[in-house]
């Protein structure tokens, strides 16, 4: 049987650098949302 | 191991089964901690006080001083994109990326240091020229990579990357506001410290952003990917050389239809606050108008990702003719929705505005490697930001100078911004016409194979050889 690549991009590291930006820019965008809701209050 | 070495373009070539998907975080680490740019002015008030704490003192610095921080680093940030362009390119983008998390840090240090000893000078020295450095290699760091990534859907993938400019100015201001008030003390305004976090955070995350990025093997294409076998109208199978490509006439159309779209928005973008509560005196508070520059700053970094990926079904060209005949028609609907005291119809008129100005930051990455090929597509790219520092001056100084005159001249505060929302639409017009003359690139521009060898990056003959092609 063939060994895996292990040069090949695991699931978890993708799910890792995504979050990596993810999670502040999703910070981001809710802070900026709760900012602008004033606009309608 | 030597870092010279580990920074190399050949260190950077994916093995087989690396994901592509890898690249846009990596781009985004970059982008996302640059765009903290376009909140800067957060640190203006805090620094008119550094000495009087809860006023400003005669000896503190003024806002007239300090908007200059901006304007140096913008200046800097079109300088190093158009002159170091073709280092990035030839260099990868490890390497940029790397000197761009390093300038982009000490920017801040230095920055910081100027605060700590009072020196105007240093901080222009540290954000203004060291920031702008790191500013403008950052910018133009990953395009080229994600591009040769993505050949089926560049226009997706660079609006990804550039999308994350926009979205470091939503991370970057509410985490400023929060570092500034664990700083502060009631003797002390805590910019310095602020400064040196904000730099530590972000030379941390470009760091990660540098070590992750690859580039594609020179044989490498996605799966099920076939390039189209004849060139299309618009679309370029052969390359320009940089220097080439900045003598041709598609060049500078593409540079004013840039410039015309960025002249319209910025101008609004920088006085959307004062105009929002100008229009509709009464109806829109100071508190209310943050939230309209809020959500202006989300459709700007919404519009980036949604137009430049929508180019990749209706074209480039087609994408600009929309940003110009939609921002016509909406400009010229702004005076409009104030006479009739819509503040809906005029917040909805500018987030479509902004998302197109975002869009346009996005898109012309794609444009241009279409137009002159994938090879030099970065540095090419790294002239053309000129347009926006071109922009960037302009448009606040247009939308200004109109207001005042018109004030001067008896004009109500609430009709003001009509001369200049038409003039803007005037200005998308002239875009609009710009866009239409654009043709393919004539094939005297061509790279010739003769040419290409000799203008090899170093290295690139190892590079072929390490992966075997």
């Amino acid at each position: 049987m063939a060994s895996a690549n292990p040069n090949t991009t695991t699931t978890l590291q993708l799910v890792l650098a995504w979050s990596f930006i993810g999670i502040p820019l999703a910070w981001g965008v809710l802070q900026t949302l709760d900012n602008a809701m004033n606009l309608f209050r | 191991m030597n870092l010279s070495r580990m920074l190399d373009r050949d260190r950077t070539i994916a093995k087989p089964g690396f994901s592509r998907w890898m690249v846009p975080p990596a781009a985004l680490c970059i982008h996302l901690c640059i765009g903290q740019a376009y909140a800067f002015s957060v640190f203006n008030l805090p620094m008119t006080k550094l000495i009087g704490i809860t006023q400003s003192a005669p000896n503190d610095w003024k806002l007239t001083e300090l908007g200059w921080i901006f304007s140096i680093a913008i200046f800097f940030l079109g300088a190093s994109a158009a002159l170091l362009g073709r280092w990035v390119e030839e260099g990868g983008p490890r390497r940029a990326m790397f000197a761009a998390g390093v300038c982009w840090a000490a920017g801040f240090f230095i920055a910081a240091l100027g605060v700590y000893s009072h020196t105007l000078w240093i901080v222009y020295l540290g954000y203004g020229f060291f920031g702008g450095l790191g500013l403008g290699l950052g910018y133009i760091s990953p395009v080229s990579t994600l591009i040769k990534w993505f050949p089926d859907r560049p226009g997706m993938a660079t609006g990804m990357a550039i999308m994350g400019f926009g979205g470091g100015a939503l991370i970057a201001s509410p985490l400023s506001v929060w570092l500034l008030q664990r700083f502060s003390t009631p003797t002390h305004v805590g910019v310095a410290e602020t400064f040196i976090a904000l730099g530590c955070i972000y030379f941390v995350f470009m760091m990660v952003g540098a070590a992750i990025v690859r580039v594609p093997a020179s044989n490498w294409k996605p799966a099920g990917y076939a390039p189209p076998e004849v060139a299309q109208k618009l679309i370029t199978k052969n390359d320009v050389f940089v220097y080439d490509a900045i003598k041709t006439p598609q060049f500078w159309l593409i540079w004013w239809v840039l410039c015309l779209n960025v002249t319209a928005g910025i101008g609004v973008l920088s006085q959307a606050s004062a105009m929002s509560q100008e229009m509709f005196p009464g109806h829109v508070t100071a508190l209310a108008a943050a939230g309209f520059v809020g959500l202006l700053s989300l459709f700007n970094m919404i519009g980036r990702f949604f137009w430049a990926s929508t180019s990749d079904y209706i074209g480039r060209k087609n994408t600009y003719f929309c940003f110009f005949a939609i921002g016509t028609v909406l400009y010229a609907l702004v005076p409009w929705t104030g006479a009739a005291g819509s503040v809906s119809l005029f917040v909805l008129c500018f987030v479509v505005i902004m998302s197109m100005y975002g869009g346009g930051f996005a898109t012309v990455p794609a444009y241009l490697k279409d137009m002159f090929g994938t090879r030099y597509v970065g540095a090419i790219h790294g002239w053309l930001i000129t347009a926006w520092s071109m922009a960037g001056v302009f448009g606040p100084v247009l939308v200004n100078y109109i207001r005042e005159y018109q004030i001067d001249h008896g004009v109500p505060k609430a009709q003001a911004y009509n001369t200049t929302m038409y003039i803007m639409a005037g200005l998308l017009v002239v875009g609009f016409v710009c866009n239409f003359f654009i043709t393919a690139v004539h094939h005297r521009f061509h790279m010739k194979a003769g040419r290409e060898a000799e203008m090899a990056p170093v290295g690139a003959g190892a590079a072929r050889k390490a992966i075997g092609a």
